[in-house]
């Protein structure tokens, strides 16, 4: 056997660690949430429970390089993450207290737990971060956390809150859990549409988009749109029978279809009307097409639905070539009917435009409460649209600088500049 | 609650400023002033000339030192600023990613500092 050169010998170990690395990291995202929702549903203690993890996943890169990756990953995560549990909770010197989880925690013997399939507790984790004890504007970022393990760093981020304020605000939220007797449990019959409710606009949030259409709307959280979908899977398959969860994941499939159709070669914003249908994800339109349908089949219709329908006739413009408006509005009265939020009727007045004419869509434009919108991109653009359309130069001109001042993507800011300029 | 947008700029944005009065750019600038103004939010702002038109003074043991250029050494410098009147430092943070500026180079968000801490410094 000819001698290796030692260059080669390290990469060699350099591919090996990186195999190593990307194993941990699927690991982590296929176990995380499993292992915090199991242990903190004994624990209520989810700081804690995340500790320990981190701890364990730490423990993972320095041995599993070496010794290989278990065969079993997840149950060596849980052991590791116990040991690091049991630690802490002797190291607080509170056993009175803690004695039912220690006793948890140390029951059964690794053998034991290596062949155990996990009970998957992560649906009552999600109904824990969306409590309604919990402040509305914590639940995503909590799920976000506890469930997918997003540091506290990058959920800032996407919420545009500075890193230690996104830390603090999540701590304080934990302990209200750990304090504040939220229980770890599905709701009962009674309670569980509103609940879930919460749960399903909490991973709505992660997704960030109102809609999407000709006028150009900034979109909030979107680099979270993968964690959204991943959220949205695994509360599908938590609870498969529930109409909506799955109009959500149909509704978050669609959109991230159309992802790579959004921006054009060189970075500028294309809006869905010009948008290439060739460019689109036809796997995840049929995907989502399969959901829906199925969601369709409970006759169950909400919101998520409703919202999924009207990209499904979006999408269906990869088959027809053309976009069918008069349906679109029709989807668009019924879901201001179940949700007449300031965004959903500024994407229904776009609708309106197209099917019926401008002056249609400024009616409904019209309609809405002039201090709902003062800070609101997606009216204030598709307002200039419609004003351009009807030739009201001046009034256009002024609906544009709000639309352009209320941007914050720069691609949206370039485009809605060059509209206005076409006749400034 | 008075919040300071403080924007910083990198060397091509001064550039641009320098040879062009009616860059494209600008017409962002002017859309997120009359936004603030139609949002109710502002109160003050204003513009500064370039960095190496600046001049750092320093009295040390009664002796003048006088240093052209600005007093931060850095890539990014001070180019201007904006005071809004907000209830918190998240809606400072919108604001603060609408402007143009967070763009390009960077916008610092600081709060005033409390009324009475502000009248102690003038006397007023």
């Amino acid at each position: 056997m000819p001698l290796k050169q030692c260059g080669e010998d390290s990469r060699v170990n350099e591919l090996n660690q990186e195999d190593t690395h990307q194993a941990i990291e699927r690991v982590a995202r296929e176990s995380y949430g499993r292992l915090v929702a199991y242990l903190s549903v004994r624990t209520h203690d989810l700081a804690s429970a995340e500790d320990a993890l981190s701890n364990a996943l730490v423990s993972a890169l320095n041995h599993w390089p070496q010794d290989g990756v278990p065969k079993n990953p997840e149950a060596w995560l849980f052991t590791a993450a116990r040991h690091s549990l049991i630690d802490a909770i002797r190291h607080q010197r509170v056993i009175l207290e803690s004695e039912p989880t220690l006793k948890f925690l140390t029951e059964g013997s690794t053998e034991t737990i290596l062949s155990t399939h996990f009970p998957d507790e992560r649906l009552k984790l999600l109904f824990v971060c969306a409590h309604p004890a919990i402040d509305p504007v914590m639940h995503t970022p909590l799920m976000l956390q506890t469930v997918l393990g997003l540091d506290a760093a990058r959920i800032a981020q996407a919420f545009l809150i500075a890193p230690k304020t996104m830390g603090q605000r999540l701590f304080r939220a934990k302990i209200k859990i750990r304090s504040g007797g939220i229980p770890f449990e599905i709701p009962q019959q009674r309670d569980l549409p509103d609940r879930l409710d919460a749960v399903l606009e909490a991973i709505y949030a992660a997704f960030g988009l109102g809609w999407d259409d000709m006028a150009g709307v900034d979109q909030r959280g979107r680099d979270l749109a993968e964690e959204a979908v991943w959220l949205a899977r695994v509360l599908l398959q938590l609870m498969p029978g529930e109409a909506e969860a799955q109009g959500l994941l149909a509704l978050t499939l669609y959109c991230q279809a159309r992802r790579p159709a959004r921006r054009d070669a060189s970075g500028r914003y294309v809006p869905l009307s010009e948008q290439n249908a060739e460019q689109w994800l036809v796997p995840l339109i049929e995907e989502a097409e399969r959901h829906l349908a199925e969601a369709f089949r409970h006759g169950r219709i909400g919101r998520f639905q409703i919202e999924a329908a009207i990209q499904s006739a979006h999408a269906e413009r990869v088959r027809t070539g053309r976009t069918d408006w008069a349906a679109i509005v029709l989807f668009y009265e019924q879901l201001v009917r179940v949700s007449p939020a300031v965004g959903t009727r500024a994407g229904y007045a776009a609708a309106a435009a197209e099917a019926n004419g401008p002056e249609a869509g400024l009616a409904v434009l019209e309609s809405i409460d002039p201090d709902a919108v003062s800070h609101y991109q997606p009216y204030w653009a598709v307002r200039a649209h419609l004003l351009q359309k009807l030739g009201k130069t001046a009034e256009a001109s002024d609906a544009y600088d709000r639309a352009i001042g209320l941007s914050e993507d720069p691609a949206i800011r370039e485009f809605l500049l060059q509209k206005r300029g076409q006749f400034s | 609650m008075q919040f300071a947008l403080m924007i910083y700029h990198t060397p091509e944005e001064f550039d641009m400023r320098k040879n062009d009065y009616n860059h494209p750019h600008l017409g962002a600038w002017r859309a997120y002033y009359k936004a603030l103004v139609e949002a109710k939010v502002y109160v003050g702002a204003n513009a500064l000339e370039l960095p190496e038109t600046g001049t750092t003074v320093r009295v040390t043991g009664g002796k003048r030192r006088v240093q052209d250029g600005p007093y931060a050494d850095t890539k990014e410098q001070l180019a201007g600023f904006i005071i809004l009147e907000l209830p918190s430092v998240d809606a400072a943070l919108e604001w603060a990613a609408r402007c143009p500026g967070a763009s390009i180079g960077a916008v610092e968000v600081r709060p005033l500092a409390p009324e009475a801490m502000r009248r102690g410094f003038t006397g007023e």
